[in-house]
């Protein structure tokens, strides 16, 4: 595209922009173009997408509107963004559902087209707010993108369904020009990717992207355009990744930096799925998928290949790790390796399935019969998800144990500007199969209390194991009392001695003073950007970050010590809170909501400032 | 390391010489005295050394239930696993290692109640299992409760006034999951078990066997009208195939249609032996058929109902495998973290 007309342009540092429209309109593959054109310019970003859990909710509905939110800046990014400075709205539902969190003063870009009675009062609008004067806290641009786009693409020859579908290229291209972006990337991808499935769409597609770049430059409408500069980032090679995306590459690294065969034994459910999808894809590099029957065949099936020798992983969400709870509890006692990963979502029961939310933490240290200690680890951003995958692995192997791996829904389908890691510089995952008879004990221990792995196939290790109770050291059924209390006791030391092997706990701000805020998981950008916040005014704050949620660092009492007050801040309930309360006896205080949606990072500011504040 | 890797570099035993005695273990066996599992054992144990496999590439897996004990006394790879689940925990050991021999060893409550769909899907999919279950109409190791092949009408501690279910009938059910290989043996018939357990045995794909099996402690007796001596030449029916259908002291009855295709018991001096159906283990309808001659108005079909060969479910995953390894371009997991849309930041 030429250089604009006269327009003059405005430098922001960072800008948050929302799609919204119809489940159907686009929205996702809108936002996704936004954030490759947006990472290829260098800013730094984060993503959101907000999808109904319906895959097609009636056209025009509250309940099927469909959102991708992006935050990008010249500064560090760590959260999607609290308020969106921009909304595109592409029907009144979409306005409707969304309105409440734009800026005020903030952009507002409309369809009018869609603004017809019926669709205002399938959004319960009784007047066009786009007439009536409600938005006047916004400023407001009413655009016939349908009109202009089928206008636009009349040559293409098009049916008028094909045809309309066409119109969020048009609000891209239009957002494009707004804030100073290529359509290089987008065109590309248009001429590449949706030509090769239907050339006729392409061309449609590109004129509409093109038409609202246009219509941006020259309509007297738009008098300013944007600008974000550069951010400034960590030299290397970049990709962006959402959080399951790298959760399947970390367990493919694992696999290859360990030697052993992944096998994955899945049942699909949301947020999980697309974890089974990157991997089905992945056979030349001997990966075997196994979609089972249900929650209970896939851990079932994995817990066999854990058992001849491969990698074994099963994927999940809070629903499938209710069913799959007993046979966890078979291989915490059949000592296998084994990783079992949690993509959250918003339950209970069914829940919210494509929402976030981190309620099931106490569901995996507890919910099950017995004694059955299995540590858990927990990635904290889309990129953060591989090597939190690796890490589950090489716990799993060197301890011989099942390890709960716990995403969200937020980390799964958020994605980020992400540097690509060096296989060649990553730690080797050692293995080693038993082999000698003499020595074999099924339930003889090392230094880890790690069993040794005896495979099928292994001449002279013919051993039997289950899930009765077993013989310290032969692996023999026993009903002895005293033995079954030492073995308790034993598989209790073997995951509470996994501590010894992890380093101490990293504060980020000041180590010690008015407040420490703990988190775990994919609430780490909105911490950060909360206690910076904060910090910067003048509060001495840290922040502790916990990945390895079973066992806890060695550490962690120290460090909870050392501040006045101590906030926990989770997507629930408080159930991290609960567990530090009463693990080391601090009077910490829970900060949480459910709502199935991401901290904001003024949340966060405002608690902490507020505690802060009073004294204890 | 790789298991291939692993295997590459261990040698395997040799399996020519086994004995039943290398596949039993030291374990003090804790079934009833007088149970039908003992002869069930004896049998598998004879079975074993005859199929030319290294005792270290058997794997036997369990569920919950008197039958699912199995694995503790017998020598090989063993795992008693939670009820109902070991299909799935089979399915995966065969599926990431297809040298393995995968065995299934369950019961009727185990299999066909809590374990009903795991049951259903290995057939469906022909794993390369083979799938043992000891049916004794009867819940034993919690005393005493119905089954899911309980006969209707049965008092039981949780059925004092009788059980109002139906009973599954296993062979019906297995076919119609599609399982290419279905047998039925008896505990106390060692010469006819020892045979359907070897063709199992060679069966490369899903192979389910059902066993009749006796609890003498709660459902004594709930074969004897196919196993006493007396009365055996008339309740059992010898499956052989592209034979006719025949039984009798001396093979005097046989089985045919009647004009509206239902089963009838004949006569075969006066009815012809050429009117009499023939077995044919590769006709699905005629298996299905089979399964619904149940006692008493019937004989009881022993011997195997269905056996045919289509690829297996690890044997195609295995072709896909090599298929998308040989169009592989190398590279391993960096050449997929380089892939799509990348950039540098200076």
């Amino acid at each position: 595209m030429e250089n604009s007309t006269a327009k003059s342009t405005t430098t922001f540092e960072s800008v948050a922009i929302r799609f919204a429209g119809d489940s159907g309109d686009g929205m996702q593959l809108t936002g996704t173009q936004f954030t490759e054109t947006t990472a290829l310019a260098g800013n730094d970003l984060a993503t959101f997408p907000d999808y109904p859990a319906e895959i097609r909710a009636p056209a025009g509905s509250l309940a099927g509107v469909s959102g991708f939110q992006i935050h990008f800046s010249s500064r560090e990014v760590h959260t999607p963004g609290d308020e969106p400075d921009v909304l595109v709205a592409m029907n009144p539902a979409a306005l409707r559902a969304n309105i409440a969190d734009l800026r005020h003063g903030g952009i507002l870009i409309a369809n009018t087209e869609q603004f017809g009675v019926k669709n205002l009062e399938r959004a319960g609008y009784t007047s066009n707010p786009l007439e009536d004067g409600s938005l006047s806290n916004y400023r407001v641009f009413p655009v016939d993108i349908t009109n202009i786009t089928l206008r636009a693409i009349a040559d293409v020859g098009l049916n008028q369904r094909a045809a309309v579908r066409t119109k969020n290229f048009f609000a891209l291209g239009l957002v494009y020009w707004l804030f100073s972006r290529e359509l290089t990337h987008t065109e590309q991808w248009i001429q590449g990717s949706m030509a090769a499935k239907d050339p006729l769409a392409a061309e449609a597609n590109l004129k509409a992207l093109r038409a609202g770049w246009n219509f941006g430059d020259t309509t007297e409408m738009f008098a300013q355009r944007y600008e974000v500069p550069k951010a400034r980032i960590t030299p290397g090679r970049y990709k962006n990744i959402t959080g399951n995306e790298a959760t399947a590459l970390g367990f493919l690294a694992a696999a290859e930096l360990s030697g052993l065969d992944l096998f994955l034994g899945s049942y699909p459910i949301t947020p999980a799925s697309d974890i089974l999808h990157s991997l089905s894809k992945q056979k030349h590099l001997g990966v075997r998928t196994f979609q089972a029957e249900d929650e209970i065949a896939a851990i079932g099936a994995t817990i066999g290949a854990a058992y001849a020798g491969g990698l074994a992983l099963t994927t999940t969400s809070g629903p499938g790790i209710a069913l799959k709870s007993e046979a966890m509890n078979l291989v915490m006692m059949l000592e296998l390796p084994l990783v079992i990963c949690d993509v959250q979502r918003g339950g209970p029961s069914t829940g919210l399935p494509t929402k976030t939310e981190q309620s099931d933490l106490l569901q995996v240290l507890f919910g099950r019969n017995g004694e059955s200690p299995i540590p858990v680890i927990a990635a904290s951003s889309p990129g953060d998800c591989f090597y939190t995958a690796i890490e589950a692995a090489r716990i799993a192997v060197t301890h011989m144990t099942p390890v709960v791996m716990l995403t969200d829904g937020y980390l799964a389908n958020g994605a980020e500007p992400w540097k690509i890691p060096n296989m060649a510089e990553m730690p080797r995952i050692p293995v080693k199969f038993h082999t000698d008879p003499a020595t074999f004990k099924a339930y003889a221990r090392d230094e880890f209390l790690a069993r040794p792995w005896a495979i099928p196939g292994t001449p002279g290790l013919e051993h039997r194991v289950g899930g009765l109770e077993k013989a310290n050291i032969t692996g023999n059924v026993s009903y002895d009392p005293n033995n079954h209390d030492a073995m308790c006791r034993l598989r209790a030391e073997k995951v509470a001695r996994i501590a010894r092997t992890l380093p101490p706990c990293e504060v980020y701000g000041d180590a010690e003073g008015d407040v420490l805020v703990v988190g775990w998981g994919g609430t780490l950008g909105a911490l950060r950007a909360g206690t910076e916040r904060a910090r910067e005014a003048g509060h001495r704050v840290g922040h502790l970050h916990l990945r390895h949620l079973n066992p806890l660092p060695d550490d962690l009492g120290d460090v909870l010590r050392r501040y006045r007050k101590v906030l926990v801040c989770e997507l629930n309930l408080g159930q991290l809170w609960f567990l530090l309360r009463a693990r080391y006896l601090v009077d910490a205080v829970s900060i949480n909501k459910v709502q199935g949606k991401p901290f904001k990072e003024a949340e966060i500011a405002r608690a902490i400032i507020e505690h802060a504040g009073s004294k204890a | 390391m790789s298991v291939q890797a692993f295997l590459s570099e261990i040698s395997h035993t040799d399996p020519t010489a086994l004995g039943r005695k290398d596949f039993q273990t030291d374990q003090e066996i804790r079934w009833c005295p007088g149970c039908g599992d003992y002869a069930i054992l004896a049998q598998v144990h004879k079975t074993l050394p005859e199929l030319g496999i290294p005792r270290e590439n058997f794997v036997f897996v369990s569920g919950i239930g008197c039958s699912s004990r199995f694995p503790y006394y017998t020598n090989t790879f063993g795992m008693h696993s939670i009820h109902g689940r070991a299909p799935t925990i089979a399915t995966g050991v065969k599926v990431l290692r297809p040298d393995l021999s995968v065995w299934v060893v369950t019961g009727d409550g185990d299999a066909l109640s809590i374990g009903g769909n795991h049951f259903i899907h290995a057939m469906r999919r022909n794993v390369d299992l083979k799938i043992l279950m000891f049916n004794n109409r009867i819940y034993g190791l919690t005393k005493g409760q119905y089954s899911p092949t309980s006969e209707q009408g049965k008092k039981t501690k949780s059925s004092p006034l009788g059980s109002v279910d139906y009973p599954f009938n296993p062979i019906s059910l297995a076919l119609s999951a599609e399982a290419t290989f279905v047998a039925r043996g008896i505990d106390v018939d060692a010469k006819g078990l020892g045979a359907v357990l070897e063709r199992a045995a060679k069966h490369k794909g899903t192979a389910f066997v059902e066993i009749y099996q006796n609890c003498n402690i709660f459902n004594d007796g709930a074969f004897d009208y196919l196993t006493d001596r007396k009365l055996k030449a008339e309740a059992e029916l010898r499956l052989e195939h592209g034979k006719p259908l025949r039984f009798g002291l001396n093979g005097e009855k046989g089985i045919a249609l009647d004009a509206q295709m239902n089963p009838m018991v004949v006569d075969v001096a006066a009815h012809g032996e050429d009117k009499l159906l023939v077995h044919n283990e590769e006709n699905a309808a005629l298996g299905f058929f089979l399964s619904r001659l149940v006692a008493p108005e019937f004989p009881t079909p022993v011997g195997v109902f269905r056996s045919v060969t289509k690829p297996t479910f690890d044997g195609m995953m295995e072709a896909q495998l090599e298929q998308a390894r040989s169009k592989s371009k190398g590279g391993g997991v960096q050449r997929l973290l380089d892939a799509g849309e990348t950039w540098t930041v200076e």
